[in-house]
């Protein structure tokens, strides 16, 4: 039943989870591991390519950075923060799952996460299908019309985009607009019977960030820059997130 | 809104919590928020809920760009324990908050042939209110295909 016991060669040679702690606030409770394993047993990623949380924790504990940070492993934990929930000393292990994957060359990390980013800063959409703004003006008016005139218990409803000093500056996954986009209508009407004030925005409409889970700080903090300047350019009060 | 159309039919719902909105965002009160919304709009006898849930959920395996990563086969390994948890409510859909979790609780029903139906809270506001239009019912089944359809003369299919 027992597994080969892990080795460690030596003095510990490296410190990832130094260099992530001091990054962190209260350095992520990173060296209070009481060993326990609640974060494992509620992880649905235990087991994945043999790792789990807390493995992966005492491992980096140990030194053994490049075993644990090279794992694939850290492209399975979908950073949920389920472990931290159940922790009785709070560890922030997504965190460190966060940093494990900025440590692995941009090149090297998953083509489909990299081209969803790359494709995010093609223009300003923010989206990671690459749609330009005047597509997703198009998509949107077009349906809007198609509905106004098909419902016409509609016929006055609005789908702003840019309205300034609108209240809510609302977002929308890319995959909507271009690849469903009929379900983008009961949103709009449930907002517009709802008497709500919004908008979209020209720049930074599309809801996703793939260069977040790329763990590429420059291009998510730009990407997210995008659609927090065009909701403070047009003075809306919330931020509304669909993703 | 109210939850007249499902008196009879008695259609089962459960809901999956987005760790993104739930746990990583409001906690247990957005939780109950969105309880209420639902109950509201399904009937309160309509619902199953998962155990665990609200900010012990499990994750379903959509987040932290699992569905691009290029590992499939461990995104659905990672899926079962909530396909599973699905299933064990016996409910006809799984309501999602958020487009990740709509795009990942769809995928394992499907492969692990799953009966469910995953389906997102606009769909069923418009459905109660009557204004859900008969090309706006993408992820409803059979069940619910033509329930109060509005303008029904539209209809593509």
């Amino acid at each position: 039943m027992s597994e080969s016991t892990i080795k460690i060669k030596g003095k510990k040679q490296n410190f990832f989870l130094d260099k992530v702690k001091e990054i962190l606030p209260d350095e992520g409770n990173l060296n209070l591991c009481l060993t326990c394993g609640a974060c494992a047993s509620g992880c649905p990623a235990t087991g994945l390519e043999d790792m789990d949380p807390r493995k992966f924790l005492r491992m980096c504990a140990m030194g053994m950075d490049e075993e644990a940070v090279k794992s694939p492993w850290v492209w399975m934990c979908t950073m949920c923060q389920r472990c931290i929930y159940v922790c009785p000393m709070k560890i922030n292990i997504p965190q460190l799952i966060y940093n494990a994957r900025a440590e692995w060359p941009r090149e090297d990390r998953p083509k489909g996460i990299r081209d969803s980013c790359d494709m995010a800063l093609r223009n300003d959409s923010n989206s990671a299908m690459g749609t330009a703004p005047d597509d997703f003006i198009f998509v949107v008016e077009d349906v809007l019309e198609e509905y106004k005139e098909s419902q016409p218990e509609f016929k006055d409803m609005v789908t702003p985009i840019d309205k300034p000093g609108a209240f809510f500056f609302l977002n929308q996954n890319s995959r909507e607009p271009v690849t469903e986009p009929d379900e983008m209508v009961p949103l709009w009407k449930i907002l517009h019977l709802a008497g709500v004030d919004w908008t979209y925005g020209s720049k930074g409409w599309a809801a996703e960030n793939y260069c977040l889970f790329l763990a590429d700080d420059e291009c998510w903090e730009k990407v997210t820059r995008v659609s927090a300047n065009q909701a403070d350019e047009l003075g809306c009060k919330v931020f509304l997130n669909t993703e | 809104m109210n939850s007249d159309w499902n008196k009879d039919r008695k259609i089962k719902f459960t809901i999956q919590d987005p760790c993104q909105i739930v746990r990583k965002g409001e906690g247990d009160v957005v939780a109950d928020d969105l309880r209420f919304v639902i109950q509201s709009v399904v009937g309160k006898e309509n619902v199953i809920e998962m155990t665990p849930n609200k900010s012990n959920n499990y994750c379903c395996g959509g987040g932290g760009g699992f569905l691009q990563s290029g590992y499939p086969e461990e995104r659905k390994a990672y899926g079962k324990i909530k396909f599973d948890q699905i299933v064990a409510t016996g409910a006809d859909y799984c309501i999602t908050g958020c487009h990740n979790c709509h795009a990942q609780v769809h995928d394992i029903g499907h492969h692990f042939e799953g009966s469910y139906g995953t389906v997102h809270v606009w769909t069923l506001i418009c459905l109660s209110l009557g204004i859900l239009g008969p090309n706006e019912r993408a992820y409803l089944g059979d069940d619910l295909k033509d329930v109060d359809v509005f303008h029904p003369e539209t209809s593509m299919f």
